[in-house]
């Protein structure tokens, strides 16, 4: 049975080596946030982060990332007050909102590798996400509130920082 | 008109029969409609084991939960009804929750008498209910405040309700609702006339209506937790995976080969469906322990198919038989048949005829769809997120062969709907498939499955001839539009409407629109059924069905003639939104909301760079009973390849009352954005009898990369609020359409516009 690092905890899961990512977080471990969209990594709606890295479960196996440490929805912060999920809120991004997990961890990923990016590299970046109901220039809107206040949280603790 | 929206005046819903009934519950306060099985009884002791049994109910700790007989598929419906209650009750906005009805019919529709949710028609028609049910709960807990704070009743006018809290200003006593709930005092009942009698707010002392408060669904819906169907989890649960056919519709299994299926570990069984509904032909099973496991069993089941009668067909061949059935002089019936533009054409002095077309589209919503099904006892019950638990609580009962009355319907968030969960396929491979293993079974689609068996916008064909007099006025339009009839399918004869040839009910769900708000002496609208199709691509409705193609139609001819008599689009429609006779108010407003988007967009006021061009359309979308009033102005650049670039949409929409103005925003946003990605982007084609596009690779919807800017102005000028939901999908393909040739002389007729399509048009 593999081990899977999740949300910073240990978990063994029931599951063939050769079982997509997405399912062994949904049925084995019942963490039901990371959603099923397309199953062939065109619509970003289970985005999940490995090691840091966006990576669509559908089509990443269990097999292939026993050991490295996975970071659902659920996880990315303890109270779910992550900036880009508060962002989300404050914009009112969400309709139906079954593709936004997948939406804020690939911008997760982007915010934690650039602090500051332009629209055109937000775009870039959230191309591969797919969401149905058209939020599009919503979540645009919250990826910057979110950039700006992480700069402005960063720029602050800096500040406070003894020299 | 059809009779599911004749009830659309307040005065005469259902809800006018029923008493309304406050009742203190051992959980709480609960208030509802009476007059239905279940209530009394529910408020006289606890709730019913499965579901509350009313509209909302408040608890010991004050909290106020609206249950939402609507299905929540983004549009925020749920936030929109507790917002409704919310301004008549008083309450505190962050005092309010909500939750999603079962299929109980005490939760129908009060204007629609049934579990559906479509049409934009939401708020319109729930509007007034949400009201009352909100003020009779006021009422209600006032005179239990003034009682239990020793006031004579007549001092029940000195009393002020907000935040949650009854207070006596002059005594300067007070208590919350978790107090009156408490007191156990709360108990009234309203008569039908009593109900009725209240007096509702008017829109100045409005707190709550016209405020974008926060929605209550969205905070759940940014950190995992918010349930869809597709996330059900019940103990002892399999999965299943479906087998489609290579045929949409008609196919049946000859032989199911399992062998290779049983070594995959955990397999259960290969079951072939029996559907005596009609929904489904030809589909198989593979029931497992878990979903990955299903769908390699899936993968593994070796199927003989007998393809059936649609094998052969492709979109050529339902647009050839389209064309056929139009030519025909017998064909169809006629939705609107006023004066005789036959006799018209004949003295005109300019004829303008067009063909429009446009593709099968598919809804591809992002959450595939899923079904759970568990027996337990004598009852079935069904997990999924579904618009019209009426309907579809019976097709499974169908599917299980069992009375609709065991069947309840646990309703969830919807992952997308845009009409594709108006139907009801998923219940019948999850009933079978857990009566087969004797299991709750969760059936997932796959992405292709879902494409490949979806509910498509039917492909349609459409011939418009206009005939304008000498002073190029337009005097006679006959519209004719062939397309399979996706309501008709549902053999609900209330959802079709009667001829006005009296040659039986039509599917007015395939020519709203066309009966515009233009006043046009001599009009004729033919319904034309396309057999062929309606049997070979069941359709469905998409977001804003007929009108979604009627108004490509119409919104372009009615540029093609201005262009012909050589008038300015915009002015011309606004001579022909007169409001003559039976387009008086309706066309005002229209024509006032095209102004709103020229205005917006600075249409006509500036000379645009070359290979540039504006484009208008106004539309009455939905029906002609419900319309929001919505105009857009498209900006485009067309390069000489044909490549056409959307730079801008502006759109107007007159929505008469906004009850959350963001939301509007949200919605009318959205839906343009539908509108751009089907006049562009969506095409979906038929061969051999199956849809050709089976994933995002090949069917793609807009992405983010291809969003242009987009201005929306919301009118609210106090009139009744109706839908924002769809009515903007329609305007779009229109202008855009009409903003391509304005910017390069390049008429398009077909949806999606191709860069192909643009340039031939363009050398013509």
């Amino acid at each position: 049975m593999p081990t899977l690092t999740i949300n910073g905890r240990s978990m063994s899961v029931d599951a063939a080596n050769d079982t997509p990512l997405l399912w062994a977080i949904r049925e084995q471990l019942q963490m039901t946030g990371t959603k099923f969209g397309c199953g062939a990594g065109l619509c970003g709606a289970c985005t999940v982060h490995v090691n840091g890295e966006a990576v669509r479960s559908c089509q990443t196996m269990v097999g292939d990332v026993a050991g490295k440490k996975i970071t659902t929805i659920e996880g990315l912060a303890a109270k779910g007050d992550h900036p880009l999920q508060k962002a989300w809120v404050a914009e009112q991004v969400p309709q139906c909102g079954y593709c936004q997990s997948g939406q804020i961890m690939q911008a997760a990923s982007l915010l934690a590798k650039n602090p500051n990016p332009t629209k055109e590299e937000v775009v870039a970046h959230m191309d591969g996400n797919l969401c149905r109901c058209m939020t599009y220039s919503r979540i645009q809107k919250a990826i910057m509130r979110a950039a700006s206040e992480m700069r402005t949280a960063s720029a602050t603790s800096s500040e406070r920082r003894p020299t | 008109m059809n009779k599911h929206i004749k009830n659309v005046t307040p005065e005469t819903t259902d809800l006018s029969r029923r008493s309304f009934l406050v009742g203190t519950a051992a959980t709480g306060l609960v208030l509802g409609y009476a007059g239905v099985p279940g209530i009394e009884s529910a408020s006289a002791a606890a709730p019913a084991s499965f579901e509350p049994s009313v509209w909302y109910a408040i608890s010991p700790d004050g909290l106020v939960t609206v249950t939402c007989g609507k299905a929540d598929m983004g549009q925020h419906i749920a936030s929109t009804m507790a917002q409704i209650v919310c301004e008549e009750l008083g309450a505190k906005w962050s005092d309010m929750r909500v939750q999603l009805a079962s299929n109980d019919p005490k939760f129908n529709d009060p204007v629609l008498g049934a579990q559906i949710t479509g049409g934009s028609w939401s708020t319109m028609m729930n509007f007034e209910a949400m009201s009352r049910a909100g003020a009779a709960g006021r009422i209600a807990l006032t005179e239990a405040a003034a009682a239990a704070m020793g006031l004579p009743p007549y001092f029940k006018d000195e009393l002020v309700v907000r935040d949650s809290i009854v207070s006596h200003p002059k005594s300067k006593k007070q208590m919350s609702f978790a107090e009156i709930v408490k007191s156990g005092k709360a108990t009234k009942t309203f008569t039908p006339d009593e109900l009725k009698a209240i007096k509702l707010k008017t829109p100045d002392q409005y707190t709550m209506i016209g405020v974008s408060v926060p929605q209550l669904d969205i905070p759940s819906k940014t950190n995992g937790t918010a349930k869809y169907g597709i996330d059900v989890m019940l103990p002892g649960m399999a999965y299943g995976k479906v087998v489609t056919p290579p045929v949409r519709f008609g196919a049946t299994v000859k032989s199911v080969d399992d062998s290779e299926a049983k070594k995959v570990p955990g397999f259960m069984k290969a079951v072939i469906l029996d559907d005596k509904t009609g929904t489904t032909s030809g589909w198989v099973v593979a029931v497992a322990n878990t979903y990955a496991n299903a769908r390699k069993a899936a993968d593994a089941l070796k199927i003989a198919y007998d393809g059936g009668p649609n094998a052969k067909l492709s979109s050529q061949s339902l647009l050839d038989e389209a064309k056929r059935l139009q030519g025909l002089e017998d064909s169809g019936q006629f939705f609107v048949k006023d004066g005789d533009p036959n006799a018209a054409f004949g003295t005109a002095a300019k004829v303008v005829e067009a063909e429009y077309t446009t593709s099968i589209n598919i809804h591809a919503p992002l959450e595939p769809m899923n079904a759970t099904a568990e027996f337990k006892g004598d009852i079935l019950h069904i997990y999924s997120g579904n618009q019209f638990a009426t309907r579809s609580g019976a097709i499974a009962a169908g599917a299980a062969g069992i009375d609709p009355k065991f069947v309840v319907m646990h309703q969830h968030w919807l992952g997308g709907g845009f009409g594709r969960r108006l139907d009801a396929d998923m219940m019948i491979p999850a009933v079978q498939a857990a009566k087969a293993v004797g299991k709750p079974v969760k059936v997932i689609y796959s992405r292709e499955n879902d494409m490949t068996m979806d509910f498509s916008r039917p492909l349609t064909y459409q011939k418009v001839k206009a005939g304008v007099d000498g002073d190029g006025k337009l005097v006679a339009l006959s519209h004719d539009v062939v397309s399979a009839w996706p309501t008709a399918r549902w053999g609900i004869p209330d959802f079709l409407t009667p001829s006005v040839d009296k040659k039986g009910p039509l599917d007015s769900f395939t020519v709203n629109g066309a009966d515009f708000f233009y006043t046009v002496p001599n009009h004729y609208v033919r319904a034309i059924k396309n057999e062929l199709a309606h049997n070979a691509t069941p359709s469905g409705q998409l977001r804003s069905v007929a009108p979604g193609w009627t108004f490509w139609a119409v919104e372009s001819m009615i540029d093609e003639i201005a262009a012909a008599t050589g008038k300015d689009p915009a002015q011309f429609r606004i001579s022909l939104l007169d409001g003559a006779g039976k387009n008086d108010g309706g066309a005002q407003r229209l024509r006032n909301t095209l102004l709103a988007a020229m205005g917006l967009s600075g249409y006509g006021t500036r000379p645009l760079p070359k290979g540039e061009g504006m484009g208008v359309a106004c539309v009455s979308s939905q029906e002609r009973a419900t319309a929001s009033w919505t105009a857009c102005v498209a900006h485009v650049a067309v390069a000489p390849s044909g490549a056409v670039t959307v730079k801008k949409l502006t759109v107007a929409t007159d929505v008469g009352t906004q009850v959350h103005p963001d939301n509007i925003r949200a919605q009318v946003e959205g839906a343009a954005l539908w509108g751009l990605s089907l006049a562009m982007y969506e095409k979906a084609t038929l061969k051999d009898g199956g849809i050709e596009q089976t994933n995002f690779d090949s069917y793609r919807p807009l992405r983010m990369s291809q969003m242009p800017e987009v201005a929306v102005a919301v009118i609210a000028n106090g009139e009744k609020a109706t839908g924002v939901g769809e009515p903007a999908v329609t305007v779009v393909a229109p202008a855009i359409g009409n903003a391509i040739f304005n910017a390069s002389g390049a008429r398009v007729r077909a949806l999606p516009i191709t860069a192909e399509a643009v340039k031939a048009s363009m050398k013509a």
